[in-house]
């Protein structure tokens, strides 16, 4: 039963290490300490956004709002920086503490009115890019020493290869996701939750506290995706990070979550986004691919998941009869 | 002691097959916007039809409109060692870290066709159009046709705020303030599209006594051009003889346009900015050669004398 449960886990690892060896077959530079790091770098936003995504979908539900609430807190910092003299860790605590309240209303509007998620986070999406682009519709550059100062901290690995404080950052928010989904109560709540909310209900879940604190978590993850991508790009622009809910998902599915809810790794994600990145990198070496190719992959990705999870839970219920 | 004299060893051998690749077999990185305008694309077919010309083995990379995944991009050049990157860069903000990862491994980073707000230290050159010199082109273009006669224009503009709008109205302007017969008359946007131009023109022509009084139309871009050649036809005018038909770009269509004499004038915006990078580019990995930090790519003027029609059959494959 433990074997077959980590089977998606397992399976996702086994296809990035696959995935892996065979781009290394045929650019040997891509196992290199630089590419290593700029996959933790350049997915950093990503990643740490998944991690809330993932929460969400063990719960059962879904967030919409994530790539709207990174470009609200990006243009949000960079236009509080522009336009007063606070530091930018209080504008951080600042932009920290708007998302993660957007993210508990949501989780309100969704407990208390027995809203779906998907309306919800739908109007959030909406909600949220709408007020980045009346705070500006052009991007906003970000000049300050403290954001030259975390640019030009890493740790510089062999091989010219840099752990980045961002890419550091997610490491981080993985670990702790990690400790928070499956050693605590809140965790094991959250799992509950997504096995269906009568069940949940009668093993005295609190229902609310666990719905809003999970779309708090995803708000908090996606402001803190938010402030990784001002720093990535040092700048803010609301057209940015349009899309990237769908990664998130796609990373939490890859990385062997039911979307119905209930079961899900956090490590699983990391793996998933790690893949993604892959396949970029992969298409960049190669240099004469499309770049549509990521997402006809990632998209085929996603049916040979779906469609293996579905064997697993058919091979998983046969032996019970 | 051994350690270093090893380091040493494999920094010359290093460099010795650095040369030996940047000798031979140039690879260089393109990371192009993505493909949202014709004009784009046939920038993108010209590029690696100048780099296959030359030998070098181009890795294309389109980053979909998103500055994330050109900054993945170039880091993904950096990790794979190109000799050399171009960049058409989406936005002008964001650029400062990723270029210093560049300029820390020592590769000449080129920008294509748009610059960016960083110091000019970080990168080897721009290779940009100078839209201030095409507005220029076409306004000389008109005071030498009218000579000395009175000529009322009309001008329609790209959109509202956009430096190509802003600079190409200066720099005609600033060609036909040389004699006072010249006078722009009315002047509003269409923002760059073809709808819009017939539009803006059909509303200019009853403005102006049903195009009676108007000498000549300059559009911002070909695209206003030929939407306003339909609204001039259809107002029971000939364009290019009753109305003079200036615009800028020299996409295939305005070609069409001029091979049936009903437009004048095109200023090219040319798609071929990778020529003049990798020019400067093989120079400077040749013997160390820099290049100023801003070339300017010409910008042709072409009229009926042209052979438009072999023009257009040139341009038709290049994806516009």
């Amino acid at each position: 039963m433990m074997q077959s449960r980590y089977l998606p886990l397992i399976a996702t690892a086994l296809i990035f290490v696959i995935a892996y060896a065979l781009c290394y077959l045929q650019y040997p530079n891509i196992l290199s300490t630089r590419v290593v790091g700029n996959l933790f770098t350049d997915n950093a936003f990503l990643g740490i956004a998944a991690v809330g995504m993932t929460f969400v979908i063990i719960s059962g539900g879904i967030d919409l709002s994530i790539g709207s609430v990174i470009a609200f807190t990006g243009v949000f910092i960079a236009a509080m920086l522009a336009n007063t003299s606070l530091h930018p860790l209080l504008v951080f605590g600042l932009a920290l503490t708007i998302s993660a309240s957007f993210g508990a209303m949501m989780g309100g509007i969704i407990h208390y009115l027995q809203m779906p998620p998907f309306v919800v986070t739908l109007a959030g999406m909406f909600l949220a890019r709408g007020m980045a682009l009346v705070i500006s519709t052009e991007s906003i550059p970000v000049k300050h020493e403290f954001y030259t100062f975390i640019q030009e901290s890493f740790y510089r690995l062999p091989g010219g290869g840099r752990i980045t404080t961002i890419g550091a950052l997610m490491l981080i928010v993985f670990i702790v996701g990690i400790l928070l989904a499956h050693r605590t109560k809140f965790g094991a709540n959250v799992f509950a939750l997504g096995g269906g909310i009568q069940t949940s209900k009668l093993m005295g879940v609190p229902l609310a506290s666990t719905t809003i604190g999970i779309y708090a978590i995803s708000g908090f993850l996606a402001g803190l995706a938010g402030i990784t991508f001002s720093l990535y790009t040092s700048a803010g622009y609301s057209l940015a990070a349009v899309g990237v809910e769908l990664d998130a998902i796609a990373a939490v599915v890859i990385g062997g979550a039911l979307l119905t809810g209930g079961s899900g790794f956090i490590a699983g994600t990391l793996i998933g986004v790690l893949i993604m990145g892959l396949i970029q990198t992969y298409i960049i070496f190669d240099g004469t691919l499309s770049s549509w190719w990521t997402k006809i992959v990632i998209g085929i990705l996603l049916f040979v998941f779906i469609i293996m999870q579905k064997g697993f839970l058919l091979a998983a219920s046969a032996p019970k009869k | 002691m051994q350690f270093k004299k090893l380091l040493i060893g494999s920094a010359i051998l290093a460099s010795t097959s650095l040369m030996a690749t940047s000798a031979f077999a140039l690879t260089v990185g393109f990371s192009q916007i993505g493909s949202e305008s014709g004009w784009r694309a046939a920038e993108t077919a010209v590029t690696l039809k100048e780099a296959k010309e030359r030998g070098i083995t181009l890795k294309f990379a389109d980053a979909q409109q998103k500055q994330e995944n050109q900054i993945k991009a170039l880091r993904s050049f950096i990790a794979q060692g190109v000799d050399a990157i171009l960049v058409a860069p989406v936005v002008a903000t964001g650029w400062d870290s990723v270029l210093k990862e560049v300029q820390e491994a020592k590769i000449p980073l080129i920008l294509l066709d748009r610059t960016i707000d960083a110091p000019d230290s970080l990168y080897l050159t721009a290779v940009t159009a100078d839209f201030i010199h095409e507005g220029n082109i076409a306004g000389d273009w008109l005071v030498n046709a009218v000579g000395n006669k009175e000529c009322k224009v009309v001008e329609l503009q790209g959109t509202t705020g956009s430096a190509p709008a802003i600079e190409r109205k200066k720099g005609f302007e600033q060609s036909i303030a040389k004699g006072a017969n010249i006078k722009i008359i009315r002047s509003q946007t269409a923002d760059f599209t073809r709808t819009k131009g017939k539009e803006v023109m059909e509303s200019f022509l009853k403005a102006e006594n049903g195009g009676k009084d108007i000498c000549a139309l300059y559009a911002h871009n070909d695209d206003m051009a030929v939407g306003a050649i339909q609204s001039i036809k259809e107002a029971g005018l000939k364009p290019g003889t009753d109305i003079l038909v200036i615009s800028i770009d020299a996409v295939p269509d305005i070609f069409t346009a001029l091979e049936a004499g009903e437009a004048n004038a095109t200023v090219e915006l040319t798609p071929n900015m990778a020529g003049p990078a990798f020019d400067a580019l093989e120079a400077f990995l040749k013997d160390g050669t820099l290049p100023p930090k801003w070339i300017q790519s010409p910008s042709r003027l072409y009229t009926q004398a042209d052979d438009a029609k072999a023009i257009y059959n040139q341009k038709k494959g290049l994806g516009y």
